[in-house]
């Protein structure tokens, strides 16, 4: 029996057509297979593709929608973009994000009674610390002990999920909740402004932008970017080339967990102005953003496209999942294949591939 | 008093060994699969899409061993998109093992919609061991489980001798430490993986469908919840030993045990009981570092990279 072998040859050149191209080839063959999936399910999938799109993208309400899931996704999507491509496996951002919710909720509580001005700063730096605290363990630990991020980022999700739990079951509970697992509403003083008559909290926004360039600028422009860059593209040739390895991890991970606090801290006082149960908080943003990462191609200002499209996706998501009755899983077959398509994408872009049998 | 306590003991040591079953299941696949020098984060993903198809083929035919043998066909067709991009395309282990446990958490969702709520009509039941299953605490420690118990516990063994005292399992290991070396001797590198690969997906199939049909017995969605990750720390506390995931796992299952025993006497929130097999599994994988330094050993040593042969 025999396995058939694909033949790789290394393209000496990459035309400058190529990857464009091949990610939207991607995108129509993940399309094509999600179809089939939908269909093999019992789901009409042209009914399901269109409500998404509808959902998503073809109203008003539907576009703002669209804007306001795609802030976390963007800051989130950012900082993964930056430590991906230093090859550090940050899966944990989910987590990142709820503990960055818990530290501003956790601000706010503690000066009431500071004037807004002073409040939301501090409660946007509490969350980034929170997040980037909370990355910084699975990095200590990988640098320290050589502990595979990958699994201890994604354990603190867990973690971090219970804790939130904990806190609003428990201490943090509100006085005039009905018995619902929610905080207090926060004072108005640590509610981020949204635009009329939307939910996009713009300050968060703008600053999901300015990181989105700024972190463009220090990958493509200074010598820490130079570093993570190296880092990702071959470890050997960086330790020759005299880069602190660890130094660069511990850098990336901290600043995509503190993006990922920020993240929450956006959710916390832009959306919801109380904590709530992780369910309630975030549809699993930290790991879709794993995909606007991929789908930018690591490419930190790219991510502002992919986080709109797949902020579309989840505002479709959510709406066939009403429409059409769906479990809220649904959204993950999309995400799944997506990433898959993306990824062998990634590969024609670097090697010619011959069939053997 | 001592007699609760003694009790309490008792049933949680016999309730440790179901609760880490799935994981015990799930950890023997791996630790092949990793054996070959393919790291597969999708276990999550092909264990929830094992719970579902064996729920939902032994709900809709009425039998058991259909259920079982649904549940692992789905684990290895997961396998196989793993193999596929991995093996095959090459591409990055990592990102791939995670779209697939995506996929599987969406696509299990959608397939067992119908089944939500439903009680399973033929669920595994406990085996009738004459004799054994009457003697005092060890016939209720040891002898009153199903029959999937008894078969996890069996492969252990079986596939120790196989890894360390055969030809298949020599070539599997020759493969995951240098595979150049290994097609140099003439085996057939992609094809080994493949197997490898696709043999975890059968077992995270197993697992899932363990979960779904004796210990639940019910599809809820997500159910697997955070087990398919608990399995591959497994793997690297078991050193890729299956003996050692026998140990690993029914330790597991006793701490998911007491997580939800502890609740009442200690009066600890089950918020911060249900950290401690996240927590643990960090722990696990801490003390497993110090040890693999100290002893000189580690995972394979072609570990997640692809081969091919052109780059000999």
């Amino acid at each position: 029996m025999s396995i058939p072998r694909i033949r790789f040859e290394k393209r000496l050149s990459v035309p400058r057509w190529l990857p464009a191209a091949s990610l939207i080839v991607a995108l129509v063959l993940a399309m094509l297979t999600i179809a089939v999936i939908f269909y093999l399910l019992g789901v009409d999938p042209i009914v399901a593709f269109q409500r998404i799109f509808r959902g998503g993208f073809g109203s008003r309400f539907g576009l703002q929608e669209t804007v306001t899931k795609s802030i976390p996704l963007l800051l989130i999507g950012v900082g993964l973009a930056l430590a991906f491509r230093g090859r550090v496996y940050n899966i944990g951002a989910e987590g990142q994000l709820l503990i960055g919710a818990i530290f501003a909720t956790g601000m706010q509580r503690v000066f009431p009674n500071w004037p807004a001005y002073l409040l939301l700063p501090a409660m946007f730096v509490a969350g980034a610390v929170g997040g980037a605290l909370w990355a910084a363990i699975p990095a200590l630990l990988k640098a320290r002990f050589r502990i595979d991020e990958v699994l201890t980022s994604l354990m603190l999700v867990y973690v971090a999920s219970e804790a939130v739990k904990y806190l609003v079951y428990g201490p943090w509970r509100g006085a005039d909740t009905r018995g619902f697992p929610i905080t207090d509403e926060f004072p108005a003083a640590a509610q981020i402004p949204s635009l009329a008559s939307a939910r996009i909290h713009y300050p968060t926004l703008i600053l999901a932008l300015l990181f989105a360039v700024l972190l463009y600028f220090l990958l493509a422009r200074t010598k820490l970017g130079y570093e993570v860059r190296v880092t990702g593209e071959n470890p050997e040739a960086s330790r020759y080339a005299g880069v602190n390895y660890q130094k660069v991890a511990l850098f990336v991970m901290v600043i995509s967990g503190g993006l990922a606090g920020l993240a929450g801290m956006g959710e916390v006082a832009g959306i919801h102005y109380r904590l709530r149960p992780p369910e309630a908080l975030s549809p699993g943003y930290g790991f879709t953003a794993i995909i606007v990462a991929w789908l930018a191609r690591l490419n930190p200002l790219a991510t502002i496209l992919s986080a709109f499209l797949l902020g579309g996706l989840l505002v479709g998501g959510d709406a066939i999942q009403i429409a059409l009755s769906l479990p809220a899983a649904t959204v993950q077959i999309f995400n799944g294949v997506i990433l898959l398509f993306v990824i062998a994408a990634e590969l024609f872009n670097q090697y010619r591939l011959r069939l053997e049998v | 008093m001592l007699n609760e306590v003694l009790n309490f003991i008792l049933a949680a040591l016999r309730a440790a060994i179901p609760a880490g079953t799935p994981l015990l299941f799930g950890t023997l696949g791996e630790t092949y699969a990793e054996r070959s020098g393919v790291l597969n984060l999708g276990v999550e993903g092909m264990m929830i899409m094992g719970a579902v198809s064996g729920f939902a083929a032994a709900q809709s035919t009425g039998s058991v061993w259909l259920g079982i043998a649904a549940a692992a066909a789905a684990g290895t067709m997961m396998a196989l998109i793993h193999a596929f991009a991995s093996v095959s395309l090459r591409v990055n282990q990592v990102v791939s093992g995670l779209a697939l446990t995506m996929l599987g958490l969406g696509v299990s969702g959608l397939m067992g919609k119908t089944f939500v709520g439903q009680p399973l009509a033929v669920r595994l039941r406990p085996l009738h061991i004459p004799v054994l299953r009457d003697l005092p605490i060890i016939g209720i420690l040891l002898f009153r489980f199903d029959g999937m118990v008894y078969f996890s516990i069996l492969l252990v063994p079986l596939l120790w001798f196989v890894l360390y005292k055969t030809r298949i399992g020599l070539t599997l290991r020759s493969v995951g430490e240098n595979p150049a070396a290994a097609d140099a001797q003439g085996v057939n590198v992609p094809l080994v993986r493949y197997a490898a690969v696709m043999f975890g997906g059968v077992m995270a199939g197993l697992g899932g469908a363990y979960l779904s049909m004796a210990y639940a017995p019910a599809w809820v969605e997500g159910m697997t919840s955070g087990a398919g990750w608990i399995v591959i720390a497994l793997t690297i506390f078991a050193i890729w030993d299956p003996r050692r995931a026998l140990l690993g796992a029914y330790l597991f299952g006793g701490v998911r045990v007491l997580q939800f025993r502890l609740q009442k006497p200690l009066g600890i929130s089950p918020n911060l009981l249900n950290m401690l097999p996240f927590l643990l599994t960090i722990m696990v994988l801490w003390l497993s570092s110090g040890q693999a330094a100290k002893r000189r050993i580690g995972a394979p040593a072609a570990l997640m990279q692809a081969y091919a042969r052109e780059e000999r």
